[in-house]
């Protein structure tokens, strides 16, 4: 789906400037007004500071290997060294000297997990008032905030996401309180003091936006618009015409939140629509056409499953739980065969979480949702499912070039689960990010505690 | 106002009559056996292979390997199947909403009311709603459902429920009271835990004079209590037409004080909801003052803090599964190895429906604490445990010990056949008998299912498609 074409910069992983990386092809749609080219800012502000941590060449022996990209291996071997994924193969694979061994007999190894939606850092526990940095909820199109600089890197979640969820990468979003919500950000699940340490580097930003009941309601109820979902669509066409006409000028002046929708309308920026009902998407993928941009995943999403073959044609991902319904009006048509009626439609289907709890599950959500989807008759070998967590959420974040697989070159950000990832009795024993080893279930130290914990209660449990 | 009292009145009627028939024979009950089955008892015990499972009269009758299948009797192959007793969900809110950001479909809360205690869910229980249809074809046959404190730190009378497609849905209101005395209930005391204690021991004391018609309270009821099912508690008689007076120097309303009576003589169960370590053992310590005090602690996220302090009490819990965030200052210590730790200890744990997004995920997160017994330094539970927690355990804490949750002889014909290990996220239940009678699995869910199977509309639009 998404043409990315950013590239890893080096084998360690440094920073590069991504604003330059065209991702052209995310926003070519064949009744797309052509735009002419611009020469985009070379230099991206809070840059990513991340480098990958020390490891050693780890050959990974007798693992039954979900690939992420559709493949598995029984009885397979995954070799990693300096960062990178070195080989996947059968037993047969000649290990290089010198690499680590571990058993993996019994277990499985799968990419690292990667949830495209979720608010850790920006709605960090504790749940405080004074941690409520998700929505700058004062006017409904705030395209100018981004949500790195909300995000609070002593967030606990995160060091749950790695030990119990197995993810090593993810998306964090505004929240949806309003129209056009501000840019994401995409991190590595890498403790770190500061969120520039965590930045993946070289990742595309995303735009969210939201339709529905939220920013209706939160509006509407302040005597304000948008108060409908007419209001809803004429507030975003509005925006789209004015950053047109922004876009189509020189672009001297600067203006943040113009410069974010014309980094959305040159394909640079990815759009994750939160948006649950069937003909209200159907309407978001017209709005995209009319003015020329991608919708890359809608959020949520629960009604994809009567919209298959629209989702399909507009090449856009959905990105869902796995049988959440009926908490709002618009969620009342959930059902638990959405992913599998989705992917049995020919388009793309993504678990996402949007829960600090349900981050540390994807697996099991992608599991249920592939049981379900097998009662009506619709088998997803697991294979292909555990693409759900991981290659398919990297595509629609951008970063499928570099990470979200087993693939020679790519990042060694993988799990080591201690059975099968589709199991309930499966937890992730080990998982690495870039290669070196952040989460071991056998070693007590190899366990982020954030600093909020220290000296509390429970400090350094198991969790 | 009007409209609220009008739905009020409708709904009474109804449950009255669901009440009253809640005890007589089912009309479809079918006497059957499953054999060849997996099947696992509830009790704690791991599962046996290729048992059997008898029920007549909408009973079970046997459960066990070595049984035969009485002769002449309808019996189901259950090769290949899995069969338990019906889950039975504690703490929920079924069957008191529709949607819950679609205010007036909703009953779990009652800010504005002028009462507290004296709420009692059972006339607002709608066995119709999708969510009480959807928990049935996910193999839940019981739950406790409460509205949640809101008005005051008392959220009223919970009821137990049977989750039937018939009208007979409260099998025992007024099963117990809920009060919240924590940070929950700090905040709708006033600003501080200080003042919900304050409040909870006035409204006890005001309760317990009532109750005993002493101090400046007097009278007597003009009429008997009225009982419904022949299980239900009775209602106080002060809750009844009275020529009941009371001094000026109180807080709760007649009803509210009423309502709290059979709190405090230790007839009617409280569940508290609690988190941190030392409000778990502030709570524990009531029980001085308060001697008869029947508690159930609620989320408890620090409770292997004070396992054994717990343990000593005698008190169970109703423990939130897989809680291990900080996500409030009262609940820095969670972590999933809670329950594990509880047991451990000696606690009687069930897991808390209501820590989860849908109660259907009851299996799930029992699953997930087996899968934790694996982990170094993590306590988990055996499969036959973690089972009961979401069994026979909440069917104990209910006052339903070997009648609901467990196949034992006697117990109500709540029996589920999976298609697999009912603990592992891709089974599900094939059939679900409820006082064995089966029950039908469909709901708006599997309508829309069907429908949209295919994209199909050459002929006619979607909606003709039903």
């Amino acid at each position: 789906m998404t043409a990315s074409t950013l590239r890893r910069p080096l084998a360690n992983s440094i920073a590069v400037a991504l604003a330059a990386i065209s991702l052209a092809g995310c926003a070519s749609t064949s009744d797309e007004p052509t735009r002419s080219t611009r020469v985009a800012s070379t230099e991206v502000p809070y840059a990513s500071t991340y480098r990958a941590y020390p490891g050693q060449p780890t050959a990974l022996l007798g693992a039954t290997i979900f690939d992420g990209e559709g493949g598995r291996i029984d009885n397979g071997i995954v070799l990693f060294a300096d960062g990178e994924i070195v080989g996947v193969g059968p037993a047969s694979l000649a290990i290089p000297a010198g690499y680590a061994r571990i058993d993996g007999a019994g277990k499985y190894v799968t990419p690292g997990v990667i949830d495209i939606h979720s608010h850790l850092g920006n709605y960090p526990t504790p749940s405080v008032d004074a941690h409520s940095d998700g929505n700058e909820a004062t006017d409904p199109t705030t395209p100018e905030v981004w949500a790195e600089h909300s995000v609070w890197p002593q967030d606990p979640g995160f060091s749950r996401a790695l030990a119990n969820g197995g993810v090593t990468a993810l998306q964090i979003l505004p929240g949806s309180a309003n129209l056009t919500g501000g840019r994401s950000v995409t991190l590595k699940n890498v403790p770190s003091r500061t969120v520039q340490g965590m930045k993946f580097p070289g990742a595309p930003y995303g735009m969210k936006m939201a339709c529905g009941e939220n920013p209706k309601r939160v509006y509407g109820g302040r005597g304000r618009a948008p108060s409908t979902r007419m209001g809803n669509f004429a507030a975003n066409r509005q925006m789209w015409l004015d950053a047109q006409e922004y876009a189509d000028g020189d672009r001297k002046d600067r203006d943040l939140a113009k410069e974010t929708l014309a980094g959305v309308l040159d394909g640079d920026i990815l759009i994750h629509n939160h948006c649950y009902r069937a003909d209200e998407m159907a309407l978001v993928l017209d709005m995209a056409k009319e003015f020329g941009y991608k919708v890359t995943a809608f959020h949520h999403a629960v009604e994809s499953y009567k919209i298959a073959d629209l989702l399909r044609e507009a090449g856009t991902c959905s990105a869902v739980w796995a049988d959440w319904y009926g908490f709002k009006m618009e969620a009342y048509d959930g059902i638990p065969e959405n992913a599998a009626l989705i992917q049995n439609g020919g388009a793309c289907v993504i678990i996402h979480s949007d829960d600090e709890n349900g981050i540390q599950r994807l697996n099991q959500e992608a599991a249920k949702a592939q049981a379900d989807g097998r009662r009506m008759g619709i088998d997803i070998p697991d294979e292909q499912v555990v693409s759900w967590f991981t290659l398919n959420a990297a595509r629609a974040m951008g970063i499928d070039d570099v990470t979200g697989s087993l693939k020679a070159g790519k990042m060694a950000d993988l799990v080591l689960w201690n059975g099968d990832p589709l199991s309930v009795y499966s937890r992730p024993e080990k998982v690495w990010v870039d290669g070196a080893m952040m989460f071991d279930a056998m070693d007590p130290n190899r366990r982020p505690v954030s600093d909020f914990e220290l000296g509390q209660p429970g400090e350094g449990d198991v969790k | 106002m009007k409209a609220l009292n009008r739905l009020a009145r409708t709904m009474a009627a109804p449950a009255a009559l669901c009440a009253a028939l809640a005890f007589t024979a089912p009309v479809a009950a079918q006497d059957f056996a499953i054999t060849n089955a997996t099947v696992a008892t509830g009790d704690g015990s791991e599962p046996m292979q290729n048992a059997t499972v008898v029920v007549r009269g909408g009973r079970i009758v046997a459960a066990g390997s070595g049984i035969a299948a009485p002769a002449g009797m309808q019996t189901v192959d259950g090769s290949g199947r899995w069969v338990t007793p019906g889950i039975v969900a504690t703490v929920t809110d079924l069957g008191l909403w529709d949607v819950g950001a679609v205010q007036e479909s909703n009953d779990i809360r009652s800010g504005n009311s002028p009462f507290s205690a004296a709420l009692d869910v059972s006339p607002a229980i709608n066995p119709s709603s999708q969510h009480v249809l959807v928990s049935r074809a996910a193999g839940i046959t019981r739950a406790a459902t409460v509205s949640q404190p809101s008005s005051s730190i008392f959220g009223g009378q919970g009821a137990l429920i049977d989750l039937g497609a018939d009208a007979n849905t409260v099998t025992r209101p007024r099963a117990f009271q809920m009060v919240s005395l924590g940070e929950g209930g700090g905040r709708l005391a006033g600003g501080s835990r200080v003042s919900a204690h304050a409040l909870f021991r006035n409204a006890l004391l005001e309760a317990r004079n009532l109750a005993e018609g002493t101090g400046a309270i007097s009278g007597t009821a003009s009429r008997p209590p009225e009982r419904r099912t022949g299980d239900d508690l009775p209602i106080d008689p002060r809750l009844a037409d009275n020529q009941t007076e009371r001094g000026d120097d109180v807080l709760l309303s007649r009803f509210d004080a009423a309502a709290l009576a059979p709190v405090v003589n230790g007839s009617q169960p409280l569940y508290v909801e609690v988190e941190r370590a030392s409000d778990i053992r502030a709570v524990l310590a009531l029980r001085e003052e308060f001697p008869q005090l029947d508690m159930v602690l609620v989320g408890a996220s620090e409770g292997w803090l004070v396992a054994d302090a717990i343990a000593a009490a005698g008190v169970p819990v109703i423990a939130d599964g897989l809680d291990d965030l900080p996500e409030s200052f009262e609940q820095l210590a969670a972590t999933q190895s809670n329950i594990g730790r509880m047991v451990q200890a000696g606690v009687k744990v069930a897991i808390n429906a209501a820590s989860m997004e849908q109660p259907r995920y009851l299996p799930q997160y029992a699953g997930n604490l087996v899968a934790l017994s694996r982990m170094p330094g993590a306590a988990g539970l055996s499969w036959g445990q973690a089972f009961a927690a979401i069994t026979s355990v909440p069917a104990e804490i209910s006052g339903m010990a070997g009648r609901y949750g467990t196949l034992s002889t006697g117990a109500a014909g709540d029996v589920v056949i999976w298609d697999g290990d009912p603990l592992e996220v891709s089974s599900a239940p094939v059939a679900v008998y409820i006082d064995g009678v089966e029950q039908p699995l469909s709901n708006h869910q599997t309508r829309l299912r069907e429908r949209y199977r295919d994209l199909d509309e050459s002929d006619l639009p979607k909606a003709y498609d039903w």
